[in-house]
């Protein structure tokens, strides 16, 4: 098979398609614009965050065929035909998924910047199953930092969702 | 980042020739390393050679007893795959120290031997480099310097290799599968990744346009004696100051042959042949565990921030013997250090 080129209307450009929170997307991309940028200057889908865009902090997490990662070390264009779920995708403010609402109670965060990030890593990892102990839900999330240290209370948010599939009232944690 | 081309080769060939055939085209798999590079613009090509779709994904069996992962197995996958798990703990578990989930999903076998030092002179084009820009100078003598190298520097550079898993791999004494534009070779882990000395441009003995196809692992071993011991300065989600892959083989309680593979004090995995021979034929005890830390350390050299690395590393040396000879590897989510 002969290796594939590339034409389009703009030089530079990039003719991809996303399934993007289930909507397909068919998009003209420069191969340098990495997939944060993407989601989040072309289609405005803001609700994923650039903290760092080195993958040093995990608030720029996405799932691409169900598998979390660094959507800043992305490039779009090499995810040509994939699946995106981000935050947008997961619950509505009158549906929340069950980790937006344990986050809700459990108060598993302060400012919210690294949220986003947080719930999407801790979808990818729940479905990754590898975490059963506090010790291992802390280490495999360490991919997600907390500037305003909500770490125990993510944690326990993470926690119930994995014992129960949805948040439990709980008296003051730890 | 500088803009540059695109392509997707749909063949090892096609590939091998995409970058063979310019000075100015990289391979791209997981892109965790070469993207941040190239937004730092330390790294600029000008066509980025997208290899992630070839069929380099499978761990295979092979005649020798051992498994051959294909290049592009992620790390996550490698890590967490039952028959690694079961017969390569000791790989399992390095992998599973470094980066964080996300960066394993999107990370490479292949991209993992490959991934640059994380010196912070090397990643900041306003300073010189010797590495980046041969003939520069190397600003980390002499400079900030806690992250550098104890064994193997030379007066060229003393940057680390920042691998986790190479760590493993060496202790294991894998062999890197290439295929080139002329060909196909391998070479054992020890003749992958060299020292700087004169050249520290090079990380490694690949030549440019020379793809790593496969990782092999000749037949397991050390049983449940091996540990992965990684020490850096928070306790996830940090490169290794000093780590230590150790595998011990063992029988009527003594110590038949050891591997001992030190992360984070060289520019390379630093393995002391000398130092495992030390340990053949010996019951374990902290005496000859701390002969063979102090041999392996015997021209270690500090550079001022670093100096602490030369007793952590013997310390960690001495801990992973004992780990290892117990039988009680070192558990990452658990960071008490046994
Ligand atoms: C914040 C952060 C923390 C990290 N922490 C750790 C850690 O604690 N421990 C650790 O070990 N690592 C750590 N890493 C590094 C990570 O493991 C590497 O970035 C990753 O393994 C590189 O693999 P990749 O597939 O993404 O490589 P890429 O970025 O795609 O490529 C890296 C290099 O390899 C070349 N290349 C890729 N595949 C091939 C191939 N098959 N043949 C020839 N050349 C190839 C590319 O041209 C490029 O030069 C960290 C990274 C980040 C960003
Ligand atoms: S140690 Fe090596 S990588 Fe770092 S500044 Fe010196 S030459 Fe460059
Ligand atoms: S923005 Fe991607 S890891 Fe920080
Ligand atoms: S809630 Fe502010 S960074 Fe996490």
């Amino acid at each position: 098979m002969p290796e594939m080129t590339f034409a389009s209307a703009a030089p530079d450009e990039i003719p991809i398609s996303l399934t993007i929170n289930g909507q397909l997307h068919r998009l003209d991309v420069t191969p340098w614009t990495s997939l944060l940028d993407l989601l989040r200057e072309t289609l405005h889908l803001t609700g994923t965050k650039k903290g760092c865009d080195h993958g040093q902090c995990g608030a720029c997490t996405v799932l691409v065929d169900g598998t979390r990662i660094n959507s800043c070390l992305a490039l779009a264009v090499m995810k040509d035909g994939a699946e995106i779920t981000t935050i947008e995708g997961l619950g509505t403010p009158d549906n929340l998924h069950p980790l937006q609402a344990a986050f809700v109670e459990h108060d598993a965060f302060q400012c919210g910047y690294c949220t986003p990030g947080q719930i999407c890593s801790a979808v990818g990892m729940m479905s990754e199953g590898h975490a059963s102990t506090r010790a291992e839900i802390r280490e495999l999330m360490s991919g997600n930092l907390c500037r305003c240290g909500a770490y125990t209370n993510i944690v326990d948010a993470i926690e119930d969702v994995m014992q129960d599939g949805r948040p439990a009232v709980r008296e003051a944690a730890e | 980042m500088t803009p540059f081309a695109y392509v997707r080769p749909t063949s090892v060939a096609e590939a091998v020739a995409a970058v063979g055939s310019s000075g100015t085209a990289r391979f791209i798999a997981g892109g965790t390393n070469l993207v941040d590079l190239m937004r730092y613009d330390v790294e600029t090509p000008q066509t980025l050679v997208d290899i992630t779709r070839l069929p380099l994904k499978t761990i295979e069996d092979a005649e020798n007893g051992g498994v051959v992962i294909g290049a592009l197995v992620s790390n996550a996958d490698l890590a967490y795959d039952e028959r690694i798990q079961r017969d390569y703990p000791l790989l399992s578990s390095a992998i599973l120290a470094g980066a964080s989930g996300q960066l394993r999903n999107a990370a490479s076998t292949g991209g993992n031997l490959l991934q640059r030092t994380r010196c912070y002179y090397f990643y900041d084009v306003a300073t010189p480099c010797n590495k980046r820009e041969p003939g520069s100078g190397c600003p980390a003598i002499g400079g900030v310097n806690r992250i550098h190298a104890i064994l193997g520097a030379s007066e060229h550079c003393i940057a680390t290799h920042p691998s986790d898993m190479c760590v493993a791999l060496a202790a294991l004494e894998a062999v890197v599968h290439v295929t080139g534009p002329e060909g196909e070779r391998r070479i054992p882990f020890a003749e992958f990744h060299r020292l700087p000395g004169d050249r520290p441009q090079d990380d490694n003995t690949l030549k440019h346009g020379e793809m790593v196809t496969a990782v092999a692992l000749p037949a397991p071993r050390f049983g449940a004696h091996h540990t992965y011991l990684k020490l850096r300065d928070r306790l996830s989600y940090a490169f290794a100051l000093v780590s230590v892959a150790a595998g011990l083989d063992m029988a009527d309680g003594r110590i038949t042959d050891a591997r001992i593979a030190l992360g984070g004090v060289a520019h390379k995995p630093w393995r002391d042949e000398a130092a495992e021979a030390l340990l053949k034929g010996q019951a374990p005890s902290p005496a000859i565990f701390a002969a063979a830390a102090d041999h392996i350390l015997r021209d270690a050299k500090g550079q001022g921030d670093n100096n602490f690395k030369i007793d952590l590393a013997r310390r960690a040396i001495q801990r992973a013997l004992e780990q290892a000879a117990a039988g009680t590897p070192q558990v990452q989510a658990e960071k008490r250090v046994n």
